[in-house]
């Protein structure tokens, strides 16, 4: 398989307190990799160190010539209120691609509009972002992840905000997406991800690597158990397998 | 009317007035949408050292107020960006540093204290034309960069991590709209004051997003508030014989409440 990305014993921290140490992690195309673990154990900042928002303490990124990443920020604070529209949302997600005419080009519009229809929003391409719903801006965000047709999309906590309905079409648009593209989610909520993903990666400062979903996606269906439980320490019940640490 | 044209220093206030709208209308929607309202006044008022510090020796003070202000500016940039010190507290200490220096080198230079009132609150009717040549190469420069680089502004102010991961030179971009706010700010010392520069990057602003969603409509709209007001006060001003910083900022406030006020009427008139 075509090797896209690789991460080598990378640390990272914040104040001289490390939150991810000797990370390694291999990404191939069609991979559909879960990251779990629980909050705080430094999902995110391994994201940030993919995607270069982030410099390594040790380590090295090893990245395919001009890989392509989308990406869907967790849900954050970003303000509501901003003047923009969602076809201005959609079309930033193009500016890595396609470079940047100094006007929306036509082509462009076009683009968004398919991808506005791919995410189950026709029709809201000039409204402004204040306007939607929680559930409708997180659609438009994933939209602008995948609206340049990235090798490689990551998305934090997608989630988080969507309604059930959409969170079912999620999974069936991240499937169909899988097809072309490496998918790397991350979620705290295992249960939801664990049949759409084709492995898993555990992240508790440091990252196992799970090369399947099966056992897990069994043993966790009847646990029905929250992420918080599942650690890779001294728990009750484990429902991975156990590590050396 | 004609009897009010013929006087240069009228013509100069209009011409100021002109450009100052175009410079603080694109700029001030940026402070406004980018929520940096109080970093510019605290900038602003920090230029005051600047001013104090070209008298005591001997520049002209307007260059000395850029050079603060952009010192200032770009500092707290930087702490901001580093998150080592409270942002606001930061901001509230060089606003009165600022202060105190400038009425500190302003009282140990030598011979006559200047006009402090001037400064302070700001006197259109007095622009002269070197400065109508620097707010014009400003208005020139800020128009340029937000033609060109438009869309690259707004994706940064609207979502700062997604625009890295995009490529796009956030840093930079930041650091050179933080110098333009600056420039800006200080340019208008002369028309409108320190104490009322402010207003001018927000009130027309505010007024302009009451009609208009669009970013690109509100920068329209908040140049045309802008002008307007500051037509409106001169008039007020000079028939009146009125300071002109507050009759300008008096009238961007009248406009204001009409706006809100019949904004029912207008919104759906007006393409927002």
């Amino acid at each position: 398989m075509n090797k896209l990305l690789e991460l080598k014993n990378i640390s990272y921290g914040y104040d001289q307190q490390p939150v991810v140490e000797g990370v390694n992690l291999t990404i191939h195309d069609q991979d559909f990799i879960g990251m779990i673990g629980p909050n705080g154990g430094g999902k995110s900042t391994i994201i940030k160190v993919i995607l270069g928002l982030l410099e390594p303490w040790n380590g090295s990124v090893v990245k395919k010539e001009n890989l392509n990443i989308g990406y869907l920020p967790q849900y954050h604070k970003f303000d509501s209120k901003f003047p923009i529209t969602v076809e201005e949302v959609l079309v930033s997600g193009l500016m890595k691609t396609r470079g940047s005419a100094i006007r929306i080009t036509r082509k462009e519009k076009e683009i968004a509009r398919e991808v506005l229809k791919q995410v189950g929003l026709p029709g809201y391409i000039h409204r402004a972002i204040g306007e939607l719903s929680g559930g409708q801006m997180q659609r438009v965000f994933i939209g602008r992840a995948i609206i340049s047709q990235p090798r490689l999309l990551i998305l934090d906590e997608p989630d988080t905000y969507v309604d059930n309905r959409f969170e079912h079409e999620l999974y069936e648009l991240l499937d169909e997406i899988n097809r072309s593209t490496a998918v790397l989610l991350v979620s705290h909520d295992v249960g939801q991800i664990i049949s759409a993903v084709k492995t898993i990666a555990c992240v508790n400062r440091h990252l196992h690597y799970h090369p399947s979903n099966k056992i897990s996606n069994e043993i966790l269906a009847s646990y029905n158990c929250p992420i918080e439980l599942i650690s890779h320490g001294h728990v009750p019940h484990r429902v991975l397998k156990t590590h050396d640490d | 009317m004609t009897d009010f044209l013929s006087y240069q220093f009228i013509v100069n206030a209009l011409l100021a007035s002109l450009f100052g709208a175009v410079t603080a209308g694109i700029m001030g929607t940026y402070v406004v949408t980018r929520r940096m309202v109080f970093i510019t006044g605290g900038v602003t008022h920090a230029s005051f050292g600047g001013l104090g510090l070209g008298y005591f020796l001997g520049i002209n003070p307007i260059v000395g107020a850029a050079g603060i202000a952009v010192i200032a500016g770009l500092s707290v940039e930087y702490f901001n960006q580093k998150r080592k010190i409270r942002e606001d507290s930061l901001i509230a200490m060089a606003w009165s540093l600022g202060m105190a220096l400038g009425i500190i080198f302003i009282f140990i230079t030598p011979g006559y204290a200047p006009n402090l009132m001037s400064y302070l609150f700001g006197s259109i009717l007095t622009v002269s034309t070197g400065d109508l040549i620097a707010m014009s190469m400003l208005m020139i420069t800020v128009s340029l960069f937000f033609i060109l680089f438009f869309r690259a502004i707004q994706y940064i102010t609207f979502d700062e991590e997604f625009a890295r991961t995009a490529g796009i030179p956030v840093n930079f971009f930041k650091y050179l709209l933080m110098v333009l706010v600056a420039l800006t700010a200080v340019i208008y010392i002369r028309v409108a004051g320190i104490i009322l520069v402010l207003s001018m990057l927000t009130i027309p602003q505010n007024t302009a997003m009451l009609l208009a969603k669009k970013l690109k409509n509100i920068i329209f709209w908040s140049v045309f508030f802008s002008f307007a007001g500051s037509i409106a006060g001169l008039l007020l001003s000079y028939y009146r014989d009125i300071p002109s910083g507050a009759s300008i900022i008096f009238s961007l406030m009248v406009i204001y409440f009409l706006i809100a006020v019949f904004k029912p009427i207008l919104r759906k008139r007006i393409k927002s």
